[in-house]
């Protein structure tokens, strides 16, 4: 049994204590749009914030979490997809197959809310999701957008 | 009793009774669906549907798995039907309504960048035949002739009269009449819609975590699987002990998936996976235990000298020019296996019954996964159906082969009518791929005294997916797919030097790991053997490989273009920025004609960083040029990440690499700027999904060696020494 806050409200789910955060959130919580790519804290698809920090969910028991701790997923980012990551993202055509771009733009929005103008260096350091149909440039690209910037080059 | 009330449960499929259907982020057509109640919209016709409210639904054949097909096929058809294109949205027909209708939308498989190339004719017919029944609906209404009529942007004027009218509006009595049989189509300098860099149709909900992908799929009552497959391939299951995890929290079944795999079935996939972990299988690991990477290079090795190998290209004599040469070059390349590893792993959810079968899957080939679920299920293609889920990532993996689903369907068959998802594990999808075929090739270059290459001998050894696929298809003991980019001529990859002596050939040796089309295919490994050894013999030529390039070039004027038009942007023949190097690379492939040059540096420690690429495509017409540049800026990624990281090696019979851990894949900080230079020659559809894929391995090659003077003709870079001596 756990009690989760996910997206501003509190549920409560009869799972193992060590079932992963990821696994609750979409089998439990039924909020799909956090991924599976790796489950050992390689790829970044499952991230969800965490206070604001970005968490690779695959890697957290629900049993490291108390109703305290604010989760956020993809889904609660924004009611309507306004967040500016979310727009920049739509305004470059940053998905290709999109599977990876929910962590991507989850990781993206700690970063900013951590470093609001985050330079090249900054961006190509902090975000270590991967992106196997190559997406990479543009989602650097849409962080500088989204934070007023003009666009990465490099 | 694991469900929560309080929040609503989210991508919860409405099954449809009438369809047999569901709708979901994607629609099956509405009017297609075989035994389906008339649907309130006739279609006008296979590829077109037209509602009252103007809203227009393209019907897309292929799979969209991340390279923009979807966006793209829907824009030929909108072109041609004179669209409104903000009115435009897609859906796909599934492989079941395509039996059944004989095929009414030809080929559904998406691979060999084949998406538009091998459907624009057809595609663009359906548009147009569409406008064209449109306007004819119109005019027999106002009783004018069609041919004082015009259609522009879904609205249809007389023009004589002045009179409009909306394809919604005429779509209903369009659908009732004899489609056109001569079908003009624009000339692409005229489009309007197709040619535009649109935005893609399946953006917005690819932000908001609203895009379903097969493993996020739900049907009402089901359950979930966890699959372990024998780690050595050829090897089975000798035993298991259900018992021991039968009580484990949501287990409900353990099953057998023919000889060779065993699945838990529970609530949760989690669960399965856990009490799978905990099981205890004891496998028969077969004849290929003893396998490693070095028995297999052994093997390729030999291939390298065996008298016996299919010829791809041969012209003059190869063996007496090399024996009178000049000057002779000789190297010895190798390329290993690879894991497509898509980001979302092989998955499939099927429901099973003695009177059908379904199958909801992320799949390039709807056809061939029908086929294979048919196959598994022991009922007709006639009694299944296939419903194709977006697909997070593809890469080839997810196209000829469909393991996955005939495991889903194998399983499903033991819990009937129970609906059951199996998501692969990535641990399992890394051991259970369709590996990049692996190969050997060693080259014979002879140089005339002025530097001139007068031959080349070139024998491949190694794997031949078409062999391990479609065997069928090998003649007289040649696998033709081999010799990508190198053949004689021809539309797919012609081989674009001027050498009066060459020969090619290819020593089949296949061992026990399955290979499979894995993005860029064989023009992979051919590029970097054919475009490092070029770079080795115009530098023992003494000559820059540019122009050791262009002299050979002289009667290929697209491929010239191309490795022109790079060297020109990539400022080759200029100094390079302090410690930074240069090196070149093109090749033909997939219809296309590709050139790299890539700038990197490599530190004394030995660190390489590319700083930046500059790509040329020609692939004839561009569609969707912003996407286009997205393909190429893509293909960077798969290929420089296959260049520094992929291989996966074998050990007893079975690959080592589990996860990312142990196969690291490119990640933002290794990615170069890319500038993607578009030049559509026109007159020939090319692809665009692969063939830069082959230049970006061979360009950072041969600045590795401007930079350091050291060739590397081992993939991948990782294993590289790069300090300097
Ligand atoms: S699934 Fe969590 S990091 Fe990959
Ligand atoms: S968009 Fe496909 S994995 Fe990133």
């Amino acid at each position: 049994m756990a009690r989760l806050n996910i997206n501003g409200r509190v549920v409560e789910i009869a799972v193992e204590d060590d079932t992963p955060l990821l696994w609750a959130i979409r089998e439990q919580v039924g909020l799909t749009g956090t991924k599976y790519g790796c489950g050992v804290a390689q790829c970044g698809a499952c991230t969800v914030h965490v206070d604001g920090v970005a968490t690779r969910s695959c890697s957290m028991p629900v049993s490291a979490f108390d109703e305290n701790q604010k989760i956020v997923t993809i889904e609660g980012l924004s009611p309507d997809g306004s967040h500016p990551l979310q727009k920049a993202w739509v305004a470059l055509d940053v998905p290709q197959c999109g599977y990876c771009q929910s962590g991507m733009i989850m990781a993206a929005a700690a970063l900013l809310a951590a470093n609001p103008k985050p330079s090249d260096a900054d961006i190509r350091g902090e975000i270590t999701n991967i992106c196997r149909c190559g997406t990479y440039n543009r989602v650097q690209a849409a962080i500088k957008q989204a934070a007023g910037g003009n666009q990465a080059n490099g | 009793m694991n469900r929560i009330a309080s929040l609503p449960r989210r991508g919860f499929l409405q099954v449809s009774a009438a369809l047999g259907a569901f709708t979901l982020g994607i629609r099956v057509p509405e009017a297609a669906a075989q035994g389906a109640a008339p649907a309130a919209t006739p279609e006008v016709n296979a590829w077109v549907v037209v509602k009252p409210d103007d809203s227009i639904i393209i019907r897309i054949a292929r799979s969209e798995m991340g390279q923009g097909t979807l966006t793209g096929l829907a824009q030929l058809v909108a072109e041609e039907l004179n669209a409104d294109w903000s009115k435009v949205s897609t859906e796909y027909p599934t492989p079941g309504q395509n039996l059944a209708r004989n095929r009414a939308w030809g080929n559904m498989s998406t691979g060999g960048s084949r998406g538009i190339r091998e459907s624009h004719e057809y595609v663009r017919k359906g548009g147009a035949a569409a406008r064209m029944m449109l306007v004819e609906a119109a005019a027999q209404g106002w009783g004018v002739p069609a041919g004082e009529c015009r259609a522009a942007n879904s609205t249809i004027t007389h023009q004589p009269s002045g009179r409009t009218t909306t394809y919604g509006k005429v779509a209903e009595a369009a659908a009732k009449l004899t489609p056109p049989t001569d079908v003009p189509l624009r000339d692409p300098k005229d489009w309007t819609i197709a040619g535009r860099s649109l935005p893609r149709l399946d953006t917005v909900e690819k932000t908001n975590g609203k895009q379903v992908y097969g493993a996020d799929l739900t049907l009402p009552g089901m359950l979930n699987a966890a699959i372990r497959d024998c780690p050595v391939f050829g090897g089975k299951v000798a035993s298991f002990d259900a018992a021991k995890v039968a009580s484990m929290p949501g287990v409900k079944k353990v099953v057998p998936v023919g000889e060779t795999a065993v699945a838990v079935v529970a609530d949760t996939w989690w669960r399965a996976k856990t009490a799978l972990d905990a099981l205890p299988i004891t496998w028969d690991n077969g004849p290929n235990a003893q396998v490693s990477s070095a028995s297999i290079a052994e093997v390729l090795k030999a291939g390298l000298e065996a008298p016996e190998a299919a010829i791809g290209n041969r012209a003059g004599d190869a063996k007496a020019a090399i024996a009178g040469a000049a000057k002779r070059v000789e190297a010895t390349y190798g390329y290993p296996f690879q894991n497509h590893a898509t980001m979302e792993p092989m998955n499939a959810t099927a429901l099973w019954t003695p009177e059908r079968c379904e199958v909801w899957t992320p799949t390039q080939n709807g056809e061939a996964a029908l086929a294979a679920a048919s196959e598994a299920a022991g009922l007709p293609p006639a009694k299944c159906e296939v419903y194709k889920i977006h697909l997070g990532g593809g890469f080839g993996r997810r196209g000829a082969v469909h393991d996955w689903v005939r495991q889903a369907v194998d399983i499903a068959k033991q819990m009937p009518g129970t609906p059951v998802k199996l998501l692969w594990s990535r641990e399992e999808d890394m051991l259970h791929g369709r590996y990049h075929p692996i190969t050997q090739c060693k080259l014979t270059g002879a140089l005339d005294a002025q530097g001139n290459l007068t031959g080349l001998a070139m024998r491949i050894s190694g794997q031949s997916i078409v062999a391990g696929i479609f065997p069928q298809n090998i003649r007289d003991g040649r696998d033709p797919v081999v010799f990508q980019g190198l053949s004689p001529g021809g539309e797919e990859g012609a081989f674009g030097y001027a050498i009066p002596n060459i020969l090619i050939d290819h020593a089949m040796r296949n061992p026990h790991v399955p290979p499979g089309f894995w993005r860029g295919v064989n023009l992979n490994q051919n590029a970097v053997y054919v475009e490092c050894f070029m770079d080795e013999l115009a530098h023992a030529a003494g000559k820059d490989p540019l122009e050791f390039r262009r002299a050979l070039l002289r009667g290929s004027p697209k491929h010239l273009a191309v490795l022109n038009a790079v060297a020109e942007r990539g400022g080759w023949g200029q100094p390079a920025p302090e410690g930074r190097a240069r090196g070149l690379a093109q090749i033909m492939g997939f219809g296309s004609y590709v050139a790299a040059c890539a700038e990197v540096s490599v530190s004394p420690a030995g660190e390489l960083t590319i700083h930046k690429i500059t790509a040329a495509t020609d692939p004839g017409h561009a569609v969707n040029p912003q996407q286009i540049a997205a393909q190429v800026e893509g293909s960077f990624v798969y290929g420089l990440s296959a260049a520094l990281h992929g291989e996966c090696t074998v050990a007893e019979g079975r690959i080592e690499q589990e996860n990312f851990d142990t196969y690291p894949v490119m990640r933002m900080m290794e990615m170069p700027a890319v500038e993607a230079i578009l030049m559509p020659s026109g007159g020939f559809w090319g692809g665009v999904g692969e063939p830069t894929i082959a230049v970006a391995a061979p360009a950072v090659l041969n600045a590795i060696f401007a930079a350091t003077g050291k060739r590397v003709r081992q993939l991948p870079l990782k294993h590289a020494d790069l300090r300097r001596a």
